[in-house]
């Protein structure tokens, strides 16, 4: 069995005392220098920032120390979104340097997203000096009031004495607990005060924040009789074992082939449990399979890891699961009883207590129960509906295929797939398969359109030999397109691999099955010619018309060295299936064409 | 849902905060921001350091978004501790009001003489106007204040609840 003290990528990284404890004599520089000093101490290679007149200090001190490799966005978005794909790609936190007043509020999708996702992040926004805060200084904005609820946390520092315990503060609240993005807003005159420096050393105690790691062990027992107990059981798992590290995800797979039980995943929980395992059932929710959902609804144990009962993945809340007891695993206490009761809740690190479960498993020496055969049968019954079948015939080139050549002729590279938001987010989740946690980057709860390719950048970077690939949309791609320059910049191999159908798909998804099919402005009218576009930034493009070149333009874009643009022209009035309706429970998914009605109660059309 | 609106109840929260700048907005705008209520807020230091302030809440909902209060509360950096008076035991629980009436003649004797019956204090006056001070549970208070109406209440200042546990326990 894989122990997790090893492998948990948060059990490595600085280690703070508390505010009292920082012994050493302190080494006096520069607040600019103390920021980076503390960066590099914990080990920070690589930064994403744009420069701006607040932050000169930094970007000065920056100059002079040659370990730290900062990235230049072309959009501070960008170095949000990178950021968060550099966090997601290999656990360690992102870090983000920019500029005051619009440097600072142009990364504030980017920090929601974290948020939303539970990205750790720490952002660093300059800021005017003390003595003009307040006044509607130049580039002021009140960062710390515009981030409070979108961050983990955030500091004003307004003492240089606090600058360092701050910097390590931060890292320390970002990384560990249920991870998130954290704020520090720098004013200048801080940068440039002399400042107190000193390396922390030891285990990182804070007076207030104290993230519980360990599962209560009565709990995990109860929940463990339960699962012994259950003829329909299943796991339903999220993001959160991917954030608690690869040695979770190996627990995932050991304890569900220790039970024997069925497994599905959230959105953000892809990879943990490999697509082609018997006991997969691929990802549930709005757009999972109907295996999944129809498992999920008729279940009679449901043992939720990581995941958080997101209104994507519940349908209706009254007709959620209507007769299982339910069994919660998370980090976040929050988490527990937020939209749907459970029966157990166990408040701790998703891989300690799959730890813990998968011992007192095998200590027990449980079986699950003869019934959970029967359950299989009627689990294959719902598989063998094919439900993600679908029929590419002719030139012109389904979605759905385009997505599935994809994955067949690259999948031996495992490559890290990133997307934008739309139907090529629900096709890449729903066809591109992943055998490993960290290698889908997808903006899940926030769902941003433009995330894709900075967060491919930021993949890029942590692994330069890796093949990265954002699968994108012809209108989200258009969001952050600039970053293209900064790909060019690094010298970043990323493909993106555009699914264009000149729609804003899911927008017109909706307007078709709900609004009778009144498209109203979901027309991506006034497209670029995206191959002149790409050659224009000294990518390579390739534009893909038929199902024929298909094939040979994915294996064109993967001998390229060097960034490639892949416009895929797909056919544009494909509609994404299966689909739980807004207002609807599990077992009420619409599975095709047949099944839309092109009309949807105002409930419904309420719910998003 | 109307099987939901009937559990609904009020609850008061002690919140012990660290005394840092921006936590009482931390704290306000986790209520706003996820539509639970605030019927009253008041926060003060408590130590001799003034690095610890206590925020007394006055909050309703149904046991599931009280719960969901207590644990978003408890997720904010700078919160020591969170106790729900309401549900943890007896617990006394006061506020202080100023009261302003205005009149002459018989008005005025009358509200004098319910200021008495409420053990309300006379902290100012004038030929036409008292100021009253009034301390109790909110009860006492709004009961107070009904009977004012007729009898020129023009104006109330309100500390909105302090509360603390009964016993001889510490939070
Ligand atoms: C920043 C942002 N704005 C608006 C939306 C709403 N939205 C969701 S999907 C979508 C259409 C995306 O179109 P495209 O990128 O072409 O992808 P497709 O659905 O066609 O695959 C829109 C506008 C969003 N998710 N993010």
């Amino acid at each position: 069995m894989t122990s997790l003290k090893s492998v948990a990528p948060k059990d490595a990284g600085p280690r703070l005392v508390g505010r009292s404890g920082m012994t050493a004599k302190p080494e006096i520089m520069s607040g600019a220098e103390v920021i980076i000093r503390a960066l590099e101490d914990m080990g920070v290679d690589t930064i994403f920032g744009y420069p701006g007149g607040a932050v000169l200090p930094i970007y000065d001190a920056l100059f002079q120390h040659s370990k730290i490799n900062h990235v230049l966005v072309r959009h501070e978005q960008g170095a949000a979104h990178a950021a968060e794909g550099y966090a997601r790609s290999t656990g360690k936190p992102g870090v983000v340097l920019v500029t005051s007043g619009p440097g600072a509020t142009n990364t504030v999708t980017g920090i929601a997203d974290a948020m939303l996702d539970s990205i750790p992040m720490v952002v660093l926004t300059g800021q005017v000096a003390t003595h003009l805060v307040g006044t509607d200084a130049f580039q002021e904005a009140d960062t710390v009031g515009i981030t409070r609820h979108c961050t983990k946390h955030n500091y004003f520092v307004d003492k240089s004495e606090d600058l360092c315990q701050i910097m390590f503060e931060a890292f320390h609240i970002a990384t560990t607990g249920r991870p998130g993005p954290v704020v520090i807003d720098l004013p200048k005159n801080i940068q440039v005060a002399d400042a107190p420096y000193v390396k922390p050393i030891g285990q990182v105690e804070h007076r207030t924040y104290k993230p519980q790691i360990k599962g209560d062990r009565a709990l995990i027992e109860e929940a463990l009789e339960l699962m012994a107990e259950a003829e329909r059981p299943i796991l339903y798992t999220g993001g959160g074992i991917i954030n608690a590290g690869p040695a979770a995800s190996q627990l995932l797979r050991e304890f569900a082939h220790a039970t024997g039980f069925p497994v599905t995943s959230t959105l953000m929980g892809l990879g943990a449990m490999p697509h082609d395992d018997q006991q997969f059932l691929g990802m549930l929710g709005m757009h999972g399979t109907y295996e999944a959902n129809m498992s999920m609804h008729g279940c009679d144990v449901m043992v939720c890891l990581g995941a958080r009962f997101d209104d994507r993945v519940t349908g209706r809340v009254d007709g959620f699961s209507p007769g299982s007891k339910k069994i919660h695993v998370d980090i976040d206490r929050s988490s527990i009883n937020k939209n749907i009761h459970v029966d157990i809740g166990i408040v701790g690190d998703v891989g300690h207590v799959l730890e813990d479960m998968l011992k007192l498993w095998r200590a027990k020496a449980y079986r699950a129960r003869p019934q959970v055969k029967d359950w299989w049968a009627q689990i294959e019954d719902w598989r063998a509906r094919d439900c993600l079948a679908y029929a590419q015939k002719g030139e012109g080139i389904l979605p759905q295929h385009a997505v599935k050549r994809l994955f067949d002729l690259t999948h031996h590279k495992s490559p890290i797939i990133t997307t934008e938001v739309g139907q090529h987010q629900m096709w890449a989740a729903q066809y591109f398969g992943f055998d490993k946690p960290n290698k889908w980057l997808t903006s899940g709860g926030l769902g941003t359109m433009g995330y894709g390719l900075p967060a491919a950048i930021g993949a890029q970077l942590a692994y330069p030999d890796a093949l990265v690939i954002d699968i994108a949309g012809e209108a989200s791609i258009q969001m952050n397109l600039q970053e293209m320059g900064t790909a060019t910049q690094y010298r970043l191999p990323v493909k993106v691999f555009t699914l264009n159908n000149e729609y804003m798909g899911m927008v017109r998804q909706w307007q078709q099955l709900t609004y009778e099919g009144r498209y109203s402005s979901s027309y991506s009218d006034s497209l670029p010619d995206f191959v002149k576009l790409a050659e224009s930034f000294g990518w390579t493009g390739i534009r893909i018309e038929k199902a024929s070149d298909l094939d040979d333009g994915i294996k064109q874009m993967m001998e390229t060295d060097g960034p490639v643009f892949v416009d895929c022209v797909v056919e544009k009035l494909e509609n994404c299936y299966p689909m739980v309706p807004s207002g609807a429970a599990h077992n009420e998914m619409i599975l095709g064409p047949e099944g839309a009605s092109g009309k949807i109660s105002k409930e419904g059309q309420a719910l998003v | 849902m109307s099987a939901a609106s009937e559990d609904i109840a009020r609850h008061t929260m002690s919140v012990i905060v660290d005394n840092e700048a921006g936590v009482l907005a931390r704290v306000i705008g986790l209520f706003s921001g996820r539509g639970y209520n605030i019927e009253s807020l008041t926060v003060a230091e408590i130590s001799d350091d003034n690095t610890v302030s206590r925020i007394t809440v006055v909050t309703s909902g149904t046991p599931m978004v009280i719960d969901q209060i207590t644990a978003q509360l408890e997720r904010l950096v700078p919160v020591r501790a969170v106790r729900d008076l309401t549900v943890e035991g007896p617990s006394v629980e006061r506020e202080m009001a100023l009261v302003k009436v205005r009149g002459t003649g018989d008005i005025r004797v009358e509200a004098l003489r319910i200021a008495d019956i409420f053990r309300a204090r006379v902290v100012d006056t004038s030929t036409e106007s008292f100021i009253f001070e009034i301390t109790g549970p909110t009860e006492k208070i709004e009961a107070f204040i009904s009977l004012m109406q007729p009898l020129g209440l023009v104006e109330i200042s309100r500390t909105g609840v302090a509360a603390i546990a009964r016993g001889a326990e510490a939070l």
